[in-house]
């Protein structure tokens, strides 16, 4: 009698585990891009060119009030001469219920690697700017923004 | 609909000088994933494509996303080379275009 009260708990237990498994298994479609989805939308930019650290600075607040409006600036170290120049700029972030924020296509007549913007950021998160050069190597600056109020959640006005 | 432009850009420059341009366009920028009063998802309605030409030449082109802010603010360099004529345009995701000029000396 104790074996079989002691083998049914071990058979429920086992059981719980089973659906405790199971319902973590659920897969839900998050309301937030992945850094998985980010770097697809990299991959659908760039190409499979190998990105680098370094020479673009990206330059955003480190910590946010309003996710609504983020001032975000990119420069990017180039002499933007008739062979030596920034083809393009993109920006990405982790967090948001997409992945691309911005892209920008420049041409050695900008003078200056180097524009601003204002963003939304939904979550605190790693934004990501990659700058791809005339000759196909891609360079890139991330910085990690905490976020305190989250822009794409909130009501809007009655 | 995308409302009134301005537009911040020097009146006059030196042959080789490199200017900041500072646009703003009033829009909504609407994500597509806010919830309206109703309980039903407010329509997704941006601004995709922001192209600066200088006397006809691109010299710079945005592709926005919904991460970007209401009220796009768009800044960055060109090189003054002659005197001419800046043309922006905004287009937004069912087509319609605002276009703003802006001229300019070189000296």
């Amino acid at each position: 009698m104790h074996r079989i009260g002691h083998s049914r708990r071990r058979v429920l237990q086992a059981a719980g585990v089973l659906a405790g498994g199971a319902l973590l298994h659920v897969s839900v479609r998050p309301a937030e891009a992945t850094p998985e989805m980010m770097q697809d939308a990299v991959r659908a930019a760039i190409g499979e060119a190998p990105v680098k650290k370094g020479r673009v600075k990206l330059d955003l607040p480190p910590l946010v009030e309003n996710g609504n409006s983020v001032p975000c600036t990119v420069s990017v170290d180039s002499p933007m001469t008739a062979t030596d120049y920034v083809k393009a700029i993109h920006i990405f972030n982790e967090k948001n219920p997409q992945p691309n924020v911005i892209s920008v296509k420049l041409c050695p007549r900008a003078g200056r690697a180097n524009f601003s913007t204002r963003i939304r950021l939904a979550d605190t998160q790693n934004i990501t700017a990659i700058a791809e050069m005339a000759d196909g190597s891609c360079w890139s600056d991330d910085i990690y923004v905490i976020v305190t109020l989250a822009a794409c959640v909130e009501e809007p006005k009655p | 609909m995308i409302g009134r432009a301005l537009i911040h850009a020097p009146a006059t420059a030196k042959r080789g000088d490199i200017m900041e341009i500072k646009t703003l366009v009033s829009h909504v920028m609407e994500s597509g994933y806010r919830i309206g009063v109703t309980g039903q998802p407010i329509p997704r309605d941006i601004i995709e494509d922001f192209v600066c030409t200088y006397n006809g030449e691109e010299v710079f082109r945005a592709k926005l996303y919904p991460a970007i802010a209401a009220n796009p603010f768009i800044s960055f360099f060109t090189v003054a080379t002659e005197s001419g004529t800046l043309t922006f345009s905004w287009t937004d995701q069912h087509g319609a275009t605002r276009v703003q000029t802006a001229a300019i000396t070189v000296e």
